[in-house]
């Protein structure tokens, strides 16, 4: 090939680039980036490509394109599709051509993912329990990749941040939307949940710094505990494994959990509360159980899409004698009710289940956040305390004041007024039994026992 | 019991322990981190900026985590501000359960619109059947569940015609919390007479103020007080009244308008020198109030000098062979009848010398009027022609007398038969009817129905005893079935429809059932107005069936 072919090559080969391009600056962003001395760990296999891009970030981006279908992947956060950096890899390799490597790790398992995807053309599969046995493990692998690549680009923004100064977070945080989103379509629902919690907090009322230094650490904890736990390293316990690829978002399927679960208990199920939130265009339900034997609590957690027929509340006081599966964790709370259980019916006695003092609450709290430091509350009974109202006109919050001695917990200020009244007004004053949940912000009531009856806040 | 049973805390704990500590303190156990003050000082002002703590933006969020977890996990609880004072209990019985559901179901659809005046649906209108049965369960005695007294004193503070049963379903838990929430403060304000009664019913009838009940007189508030006046003169009006008497002259003049108004109550003429006394007082309106209590009372000093000056200037003529009646207006106001309450100036409209004369009449005690007049029954008297144009001024005081002094006869007299033609009488029917007995104003309320139709009724049907008489409810179903044939539309009749819900006996669901069907089109009607009556038909018999749900689950008879 003489001179004058290759620049012809190289033509056609750019041209095939700019039709590639989302938009006309994207191709000069593109062009520009190509010429830069920014790259590195570039190769080119069968029908693909890869590289490294040094960006605004200290860690490179990781550009993977797929030739035959021109499908491209790269870690950056940019919505456009290709990204420049994409663009400006394939530009490189028209440019100077490269052949014959096989893929690096993270490069490989983008490409096998996309392939296996194509291949199951038409009906794309969603879920990983659609495909077979082993492509289900192999999916389960690449989301975690994804997942923890997108860990490593939280780690960075969170020492930026911190690095700059938190007092700098007031200004914006269009590009935390961004890696919000990203983390989304990384399947991590609960990281994207804490990284929207975080920049929801800059220059939101009182203490704000304080509020955004935890979100930030706990973030950066989870982050670190998940890179290590992706990383197969044995300093954390399996059960606090566990707890993180949950907190994450990366469930067990209830299927699975009633399969192969390993913590079951059977037992009678007091029902302490339901309640329902929308919670991104779902109705998730919520349903606290206590053991009538074991004294154990138990979270039932549901989703309905929107227009769905909700299944038949389970009202307070009622019991379920049937088998729980508890998802594992260090701090097991999350359970799955199997199939064919005992229809539910009411309790015999409205006295509702043995409860504990202030002081308890707190302690139950905190043995469990020493489990899971992520934990934002946990469900506990109060036994005999009387509510307290702020005293009129001042900031005061409610309280739930031991009936004896002098402890109170604080009610968290997210707990609705006409939920407050209504426990004031069961009360009347007199020491009530209390479920709610217990945490760093104050407790949440949910139900008050009184007399012999239940009563649902 | 058990710390671990009680409240099921996670079964692995994968740190030491680290001892519950003071949240503000933040003290380190265990490994030695740095303060938490030190670490959000390096935060907010940015690692980049100068070393943080540990050397690394790293080592600053890992501190700040540890930080953050020690100290979630070792908050401890707050100090207790004093619990309010428990709520008095309350006596009455718990509503049955089905009953509780309905209040919830009524209480929550309370806000749902009815659909206004012009378009409704054929569904009924709980806004409409809440004060119902709020009046009904209050009657019946019950104490409304203590998890609805909130949502029941957010309805009476947005809608004051729900007020005063749900108020007093509310109790005494209802007036603990208002101590608590200002946002409900307007419940203390409001005294709730009927739970105060039946709160006090432990004390027998005819039993003087309890040492409670004084030291609440003494120093309550004034909404305390008043229920403490109320309860008091209800049992024992004589101690009520001395209770008032003892502190009368220290009162303000709006707390002793209140308080004097309550002797309305077993008024009688024991009362009479107290309020004698308060016709002198410094405030017109304790005056004005004074005068008319003792208007109630025929053989007042008070009644005797109105009747003595109203005979003066109304009398009998039987010159010319028919005996008439005449009048002589008075010419002046004197300082004994200003200070018995004659005011001097007339409204507008009215001339000065017939408004002094109506206001003698007013207050003269109508016994007195047939030895004036020659003997005659009140009957009579009303058919007697009056000289010179005063019939219409005469009658009308009388018209105010009767409903004042409550005098059947003189109300039967002066509001003549429900056949005469409309706006001759001189005066309000509707005020006139509430002093017949209840069934002789049904029986005059059902033919006034019947040869006027209802476009005048409305006000007539509403001082009419509930549930309306079998009689009354005929009438208005007869009279909305010719409405409806003569091609009007329902919502010309919206305020006697909305009525009918509230006041028709449930079983006369049976006669309305054959007019929801939607009539053939008459040719002259107007288009459409049969299927609009059909669905107002169809709503009014869905309420009527809820109506005999709702008391069934009270256990009242309706």
């Amino acid at each position: 090939m003489d001179g004058k072919q290759v620049a012809e090559a190289v033509d056609r080969g750019e041209e095939r680039v700019r039709a590639l391009a989302p938009d006309a600056a994207s191709y000069t962003a593109a062009d520009r980036l190509a010429q830069q001395p920014t790259w590195s760990e570039e190769d080119a296999g069968r029908d693909a490509v890869w590289g490294a891009c040094k960006g605004s970030g200290s860690r490179p981006y990781r550009i993977v394109v797929d030739l035959p279908s021109g499908a491209a992947h790269c870690t950056c956060p940019s919505r456009k599709v290709p990204c420049k950096h994409a663009l400006a890899l394939l530009l490189r390799r028209v440019r100077e051509p490269l052949e014959g490597a096989e893929p690096p790790e993270w490069a490989g398992t983008w490409l096998a993912e996309r392939r296996e995807r194509a291949r199951g053309a038409g009906g794309e599969a969603e879920r990983p329990s659609q495909g077979s046995g082993r492509s289900a493990t192999a999916r389960r692998a690449r989301r975690e990749a994804r997942i923890a690549a997108g860990a490593e680009e939280l780690e960075q923004r969170l020492a930026d941040l911190v690095g700059e100064g938190l007092s700098s977070s007031e200004r914006g945080g269009a590009s935390w939307e961004e890696t919000a989103a990203r983390m989304v379509d990384a399947q991590a629902p609960g990281l994207a949940s804490r990284v929207r919690e975080v920049t929801s907090i800059p220059g939101s009322g009182e203490r704000w710094p304080e509020r955004l230094l935890s979100e930030c650490a706990l973030l950066h904890l989870l982050d670190r505990a998940f890179l290590s736990v992706h990383a197969g390293s044995a300093a954390i316990p399996p059960p606090l494994a566990e707890t993180v690829r949950s907190r994450v978002g990366l469930t067990v399927e209830t299927a699975r959990l009633l399969s192969e679960g390993t913590d079951r208990l059977h037992d009678r199920w007091l029902v302490l509360a339901q309640r329902e939130a929308e919670e991104e265009r779902l109705t998730a339900r919520r349903t606290w159980l206590r053991g009538c034997a074991s004294g154990r609590t138990a979270l039932l957690l549901s989703y309905r899409a929107p227009g769905r027929p909700p299944e038949p509340r389970l009202p307070c006081g009622w019991l379920l004698e049937e088998e729980l599966v508890f998802h594992p964790g260090a701090a097991p709370l999350r359970a799955a009710r199997g199939e064919g259980s005992a229809p539910p019916r009411p309790a015999a006695s409205g006295a509702g289940p043995p409860g504990t003092s202030p002081l308890g609450a707190l302690r139950a709290y905190g043995e469990a956040v020493r489990a899971d430091p992520w934990l934002e509350q946990w469900p506990v009974v109060l036994e005999s305390v009387v509510p307290v109202p702020p005293s009129p006109g001042s900031s005061e919050r409610w309280q739930l004041a031991a009936e004896a001695g002098e402890s109170a917990l604080p009610v968290a200020s997210r707990t609705g007024g006409p939920e407050l009244w209504r426990l004031a007004a069961v009360s009347g004053g007199r020491p009530v039994k209390v479920f709610g949940e217990c945490g760093h912000q104050g407790f949440v009531p949910y139900t008050v026992w009184s007399g012999g009856e239940v009563v649902a806040l | 019991m058990s710390e671990s049973t009680t409240t099921s805390g996670p079964r692995s704990a994968p740190h030491a322990a680290a001892g519950p500590s003071p949240a503000d303190t933040r003290p380190s156990a265990g490994p030695e981190l740095p303060p938490w003050q030190e670490l959000l000082g390096a935060a907010l002002l940015g690692a980049a900026r100068r070393r943080p703590p540990g050397g690394s933006t790293t080592a600053l969020l890992d501190a700040a985590a540890a930080q953050t977890v020690r100290q979630r996990a070792g908050a401890q609880p707050a100090s207790a501000r004093p619990a309010p004072a428990p709520a008095p209990e309350d006596p009455r019985p718990e509503m049955p359960e089905a009953a509780a559901r309905r209040l919830a179901w009524l209480l929550a659809g309370r806000h749902r619109p009815g659909g206004g005046a012009e378009r409704r649906t054929a569904s009924p209108d709980l806004a409409e059947l809440l004060p119902q049965w709020l009046a009904a369960a209050d009657e019946a005695g019950y104490a409304a569940p203590a998890e609805q007294v909130p949502t029941l004193l957010e309805a009476a503070r947005g809608r004051t015609d729900l007020r005063r049963h749900a108020l007093s379903l509310a109790g005494p838990r209802g007036r603990w919390l208002a101590g608590l929430n200002p946002e409900w403060r307007f419940v203390l304000r409001s005294a709730p007479p009927s739970t105060v009664r039946r709160a006090g019913s432990t004390t027998a009838a005819g039993a003087a103020p309890t040492g409670a009940e004084q030291l609440l007189w003494n120093e309550g508030l004034f909404a305390e007080r008043v229920a403490v006046l109320t309860e008091v003169r209800a049992r024992n009006p004589r101690a009520g009244l001395e209770l008032l008497a003892a502190e009368w002259g220290s009162e303000r003049a709006e707390d002793r308008l209140i308080f004097l108004d309550t002797l309305r109550h077993g008024l009688s003429t024991a009362d009479e020198g107290f309020i004698e006394q308060a016709l002198a007082d410094r405030s017109k309106n304790v005056r004005a109030t004074a005068a008319e209590l003792l208007a109630m009372l025929p053989e007042s000093a008070y009644a005797a000098r109105m009747a003595e000056r109203a005979r003066a200037h109304v009398g009998l003529d039987r010159c010319g062979g028919t005996a008439r009646i005449t009048v002589e207006a008075p010419h002046e106001v004197d300082a004994a009848m200003r200070r018995d309450g004659v005011a001097t100036a007339p409204p507008q409209g009215q001339g000065q010398r017939a408004w002094w004369l109506s206001q003698l009449v007013d207050s003269a005690p109508l016994g007195g009027w047939r030895d004036r007049l020659g003997g005659r029954s009140p009957a009579e008297i009303v058919a007697l022609p009056v000289a010179d144009g005063w019939e219409r001024e005469l009658h009308a005081a009388w018209c105010r007398a009767a409903v004042r002094q409550q005098a059947p006869e003189w109300a039967r007299a002066l509001i003549g038969p429900p056949t005469a033609p409309l706006a001759h009488g001189p005066g309000d029917p509707a005020k006139l009817l509430t002093v017949l007995p209840d069934e002789e104003r049904a029986d005059w309320a059902a033919r006034f129905i019947a040869v006027h139709g209802l476009s005048e009724a409305f006000r007539i049907l509403g001082v009419c005893a509930l549930p309306w008489s079998p009689k009354i409810g005929t009438a208005v179903i007869d009279a909305l079935e010719i409405a409806r044939d003569q091609g009007s539309y329902p919502w010309s009749f919206s305020g006697v429809l909305g009525l009918a819900e509230r006041c028709l006996r449930p079983s006369a669901a049976e006669r309305l059932t054959p007019l929801t069907a939607v009539p053939d089109e008459s040719g002259d009607g107007a288009p459409g107005a049969g299927a609009y009556w059909a669905e107002a038909f169809q709503r009014l018999v869905t309420t009527l069936r809820v109506r005999a749900e709702m008391y069934a689950e009270l256990e009242v008879e309706q």
